[in-house]
């Protein structure tokens, strides 16, 4: 098992403008954050079950732009079924990082179905990505990140993590604030308008 | 503007920069369906539910791309909780939404939730129009088209059950 902060700073490293980053409401909010701040994240505090579709739509709309959503297995396996219409569109830039605690951590720690039963890369795989990982060590993670960043998606990787407590980082909070952030950043490059 | 009510509501939303199109199928946007699906310029994507579309609208936002959710008016109610991203982060937002459960409805199951449409939609904020007679539909769908995205703010178009002819089987 890994530690979320030091995945997530993995990888996340040499974030520049090519990279779109949907960052899950709760704990991967948290820890995208940690990694350091940026204009390309889009942090969600709520809509559980939707960090994959609103990828999907900035995958489809930003085509040139890698986009990785990095969210929770509770968040991924309320929106279960956008895997199956991810699959079913197969967008070469979307990305898709699952930290994995087998736990709804933000609620008391109850134990979630990744720890049931349920292997949402073989999920994934099952409904058309292009790639998929389980990542349970170290040593693992270098390759994981690799497909992540650069690999033909769409693609997943699920990083079991520990459940150790972090310290909380708390970015913006103000949903207007964050979506003109990101929009602005990306949209003042010469893209549309 | 026809009786083609459905190819109305096609040109309002090639001319007002429709790029994606999310659906759940429904018999009433079936032409709309099909038209996307052949028109290289738009991205179509098909849904297991209705929530995912408000995610994709959200996204296409981010990434600088107008988009459209298709649904039944059953499906409204698997969107609530998604409607509070629209509300907080005041992204644009236009859905057509075919009617059912309220117009010579066979199907008792559609009724409660057909009824409850309006009131959802209402509640969440959104703008709200309805379009009863063929003639109406392209100028709705532009005008509500507008205030999703020139004025920021969400449309729900509902399309009502006599509109779409009720649905035998």
């Amino acid at each position: 098992m890994l530690e979320r902060r030091i995945a997530v700073a993995r990888l996340l490293a040499d974030h520049d403008d090519n990279l779109l980053v949907v960052a899950g409401l709760g704990s991967p909010t948290y820890d995208v954050a940690a990694a350091g701040d940026h204009n390309s994240n889009f942090y969600l505090w709520g809509a559980m079950g939707l960090a994959v579709p609103i990828g999907l739509g900035l995958a489809l709309a930003q085509p040139a732009k890698r986009v990785l959503v990095v969210t929770g297995d509770g968040e991924m396996l309320m929106g279960m079924g956008s895997l199956a219409t991810v699959g079913a569109r197969r967008p070469p830039n979307l990305a898709i990082a699952v930290l994995d605690n087998e736990a709804f951590g933000e609620t008391g720690g109850q134990q979630s179905h990744t720890g049931l039963g349920t292997d949402l890369a073989a999920v994934a795989l099952a409904s058309g990505f292009a790639g998929a990982a389980m990542v349970r060590a170290d040593d693992e993670l270098g390759s994981a990140i690799d497909m992540l960043r650069n690999a033909v998606g769409p693609v997943i990787a699920v990083i079991k993590i520990s459940r150790a407590p972090v310290p909380r980082v708390l970015p913006e909070r103000d949903g207007h604030a964050i979506r003109q952030r990101f929009r602005s950043a990306l949209l003042s490059q010469g893209g549309i308008g | 503007m026809s009786e083609d009510w459905q190819g109305d509501i096609w040109q309002a939303l090639k001319k007002g920069g429709i790029a994606q199109v999310a659906y759940v199928p429904d018999a009433g946007h079936e032409k709309l369906i099909r038209a996307a699906h052949a028109d290289h310029g738009i991205k179509a994507t098909v849904l297991t539910t209705e929530e995912e579309g408000v995610g994709l609208m959200a996204g296409a936002d981010l990434g600088g791309e107008r988009g459209v959710l298709l649904m039944q008016s059953s499906g409204v109610g698997n969107c609530v909780n998604a409607f509070s991203l629209l509300k907080t982060c005041g992204f644009p937002f236009l859905t057509l939404v075919t009617m059912r459960g309220e117009w010579a409805e066979f199907n008792p199951w559609q009724v409660p939730m057909g009824q409850a449409t309006p009131e959802t939609f209402s509640r969440a904020g959104f703008l709200v129009y309805r379009v009863d007679h063929p003639e109406d539909a392209g100028s709705m769908v532009s005008a509500a088209l507008a205030n999703a995205f020139d004025s920021h703010t969400a449309n729900a178009v509902l399309l009502s059950q006599r509109l779409i002819g009720a649905k035998v089987f």
